[in-house]
């Protein structure tokens, strides 16, 4: 257990390294003007400008050296200071959010973050509920259902969700607003007496005691946490489904059954906990859809999260923002196959010695 | 459902046993796909997507008579406008000038002799009707080009990896993890970003952006199919002969390993076909006006507060997304019941 913990530690950093180096050669893809172009802050691009930010970033380089000084940064000729470097964490000025990159993605990510915390547990929980349900009323109406709503659920592209589900619970209603916070509540949110201990409104809003906040920005959350969540209920329902039906055709389940055990208790005892391994695979995969997801519902509800500015970004070629940005979730994203590899060696004994 | 054994079903003859005839479906198809189409045929929701794919098909085919172009020699994929006022029209508005030639079946069917904005027009007077009609052709070849295109990359990295083996396979199969280390819309987000200043608008930069970020998969499986094909017992018969790697690898490898994945990748053209009407409506692909699902959607971004009074911006163009999506994903279902070996012959 240990060693293969250890052997998926080791892996890491390579892995990383990859990705650092294809982020890198992407950026290649643009010439040294047009990359340098990308450092500078101010309007007016004159060409003077441009040769003295490539001299000064090294941009004319040879390419290894290039993505030495990209990674560890450089020293200024001009100023003798430190620059650049991602490890250094500089990732370079984002031109839309019009502060360096850093800066935009650690001010953006509590709300990303808010938003994915809850819709992490509705998606799970749902998700795994509905799929054992099917599962176990295999092929009855109930199953029939699961299975065309889970179709239907991913054949239904996010953005049009959101629309559809602005179109009906906002426009026509006025129930769930987009953006984060309606203007009184933002004024008392920022407002000095107010503390944000965490900058998730939701948990900052109990901690003040002030439950009118609370509910404001949960009536704001809601439609982002539906539509983050219905894809990845018709997913996890499908193979949590699978997996548990695979589970009840094991001769253990027939033991088990034939020792005289209640159906409840084969279900939940014997059924349940061997079909829930493949399921947290697909627990990782729902932090993927979460990240790939953030993009267009936050663009839509107009919640300021971190994926609101990347796609503002996006269409705006400011291409460093774009990249911090993957680099940001790629980490994660790794991060988070890492947990999972490692939950799947301890719920499952055959990976665990194999 | 139908099961493998029965489609080689023995049967006792004069004391031996004999194989059954092949029916006429088998014989003109072979034993893979006539099972397969039987499979699709027998149940009811893959014949609805079915239905569905071909019902694009043919508006895909019949694009110029369904929605005629207003000047023949202009791009049809350009949707028409009817001035560049900023309020959408409703559904059966007039064209107020410019309105394109009458098609045979219009006057029959509606009874009226003038064209009208069937489904509305978007901010900027786009014709909706329009760009959904030719938006099914873009749809379709988006799909099929990046579907094509990630399957043969797929299938190169996929044979080298698993035919050779040892290094080779350790760097591919690295490589590739580091491709899917990218959350998939995003990293083709960017790539299409990068790649608009230098190719233009269009459909290419999403296009390759989707293929760049979306052949490992095909890889992945083409690698272990692949290396189950290759420890059979006719490669070895084929080795024994003197066949070279090329010719083993090509004739006798491929064209049995490759069965399933193209038949599972060729029904990714819905998902391919979302994920670029995503990288539309957020803005990166295809110039403003061009006759496709996403930017007709995206029109729908401006009018958030009223979208209850202007609704035909998104439903219409939805339900065709959502419609073909679904049809091919109804097919796929049902695929995959098909060709999953764990479930043949089992009661599901």
């Amino acid at each position: 257990m240990t060693a293969y913990i250890i052997r998926r530690i080791i892996q890491l950093p390579i892995t990383v390294f990859g990705v650092t180096v294809l982020i890198f050669l992407m950026l290649q893809v643009l010439s040294p003007a047009e990359r340098a172009a990308l450092y500078i802050k101010d309007i007016p691009k004159n060409e003077n400008q441009i040769d003295r930010v490539i001299k000064r970033y090294g941009l004319d380089k040879p390419i290894h050296i290039q993505y030495i000084n990209w990674m560890f940064g450089t020293t200024d000729q001009e100023t003798g200071q430190r620059v650049g470097g991602v490890l250094r964490g500089d990732l370079g000025y984002s031109r839309t959010g019009r502060e360096p990159v850093i800066d935009l993605l650690l001010r953006r990510f509590p709300a990303t973050l808010e938003l994915a915390i809850w819709s992490f547990v509705p998606i799970l929980g749902i998700g795994i509920w509905l799929g054992i349900l099917a599962a176990v009323n295999h092929n009855k109406w109930f199953d029939q259902l699961a299975r065309l709503f889970s179709i239907v659920g991913y054949s239904f592209p996010t953005f049009v969700f959101g629309l559809l589900a602005l179109m009906l619970l906002y426009a026509k209603t006025g129930w769930f607003p987009p953006g984060r916070l309606s203007d009184w509540a933002n004024q008392i949110v920022l407002a000095p007496a107010f503390v944000q201990y965490t900058h998730l409104n939701t948990v900052d809003a109990l901690l003040n005691g002030r439950f009118d906040i609370f509910l404001d920005a949960l009536r704001h959350i809601f439609l982002p946490i539906i539509t983050l969540s219905y894809l990845s209920w018709a997913l996890l329902l499908r193979i949590t489904r699978s997996s548990m039906l695979e589970s009840l055709r094991q001769d253990y389940i027939v033991t088990a059954r034939s020792k005289g055990l209640s159906r409840r208790d084969v279900i939940n005892k014997h059924a349940r906990p061997n079909a829930l391994i493949p399921v947290a695979t697909v627990g990782g995969l729902t932090v993927v859809g979460l990240l790939n997801g953030v993009v267009i519902t936050e663009t839509i509800f107009n919640y300021p999260g971190l994926g609101s500015a990347v796609a503002v970004a996006a269409v705006s070629l400011d291409v460093l923002t774009v990249l911090g940005f993957v680099l940001f979730n790629a980490s994660l994203l790794i991060g988070a196959n890492l947990v999972v590899d490692v939950l799947y060696a301890l719920l499952d004994p055959r990976v665990r010695l194999g | 459902m139908e099961n493998a054994i029965s489609t080689i079903n023995l049967s006792r003859r004069d004391g031996a046993f004999v194989l059954p005839e092949p029916s006429g479906l088998e014989r003109l198809l072979g034993p893979e796909w006539a099972r397969i189409l039987r499979g699709l045929l027998t149940n009811p929701l893959s014949v609805l997507g079915s239905l569905i794919v071909l019902l694009f098909l043919a508006i895909a085919f019949l694009a110029p008579t369904l929605a005629p172009p207003v000047r023949l020699n202009a791009d049809p994929y350009n949707i028409p406008r009817d001035g560049f006022g900023p309020t959408p029209k409703a559904p059966g508005a007039e064209w107020s000038r410019g309105a394109p030639p009458l098609p045979f079946w219009y006057e029959p069917i509606t009874g009226k002799s003038e064209w009208v904005h069937l489904m509305g027009t978007t901010s900027g007077q786009f014709d909706i009707f329009y760009g959904i009609i030719w938006g099914t052709r873009t749809a379709l070849l988006v799909g099929i080009l990046v579907v094509a295109s990630s399957l043969f990359i797929g299938l190169i990295v996929g044979s080298l990896s698993a035919f050779y083996g040892g290094f080779i396979d350790d760097v591919l199969m690295r490589i590739t993890e580091i491709f899917m280390a990218f959350p998939f819309l995003l990293a083709a987000l960017t790539l299409s970003a990068i790649l608009v200043p230098l190719i233009g608008r269009g459909i290419w930069p999403s296009v390759i952006a989707l293929v760049a970020f979306g052949w490992m998969t095909y890889a992945r499986v083409l690698r272990g199919d692949i290396l189950t094909t290759k420890e059979r017992d006719f490669v070895l018969a084929a080795r024994t002969v003197g066949a070279q790697d090329n010719r083993i690898l090509i004739r006798h490898v491929l064209p049995n390993a490759i069965f399933s994945t193209m038949v599972l990748a060729s029904l990714d053209v819905g998902a391919v076909v979302l994920s670029f009407a995503a990288l539309s409506f957020l803005g990166v692909g295809t110039d403003i006006g061009y006759a496709d699902w996403g930017q007709v959607i995206s029109f729908a971004r401006d009018y958030i507060l009223s979208l209850d009074t202007y609704w035909y911006i998104i439903v219409f163009p939805g339900i065709a997304l959502v419609l073909f999506g679904l049809g091919w994903n109804l097919i796929g279902d049902g695929l995959r019941d098909i060709l999953d070996p764990r479930m043949r012959g089992k009661d599901s």
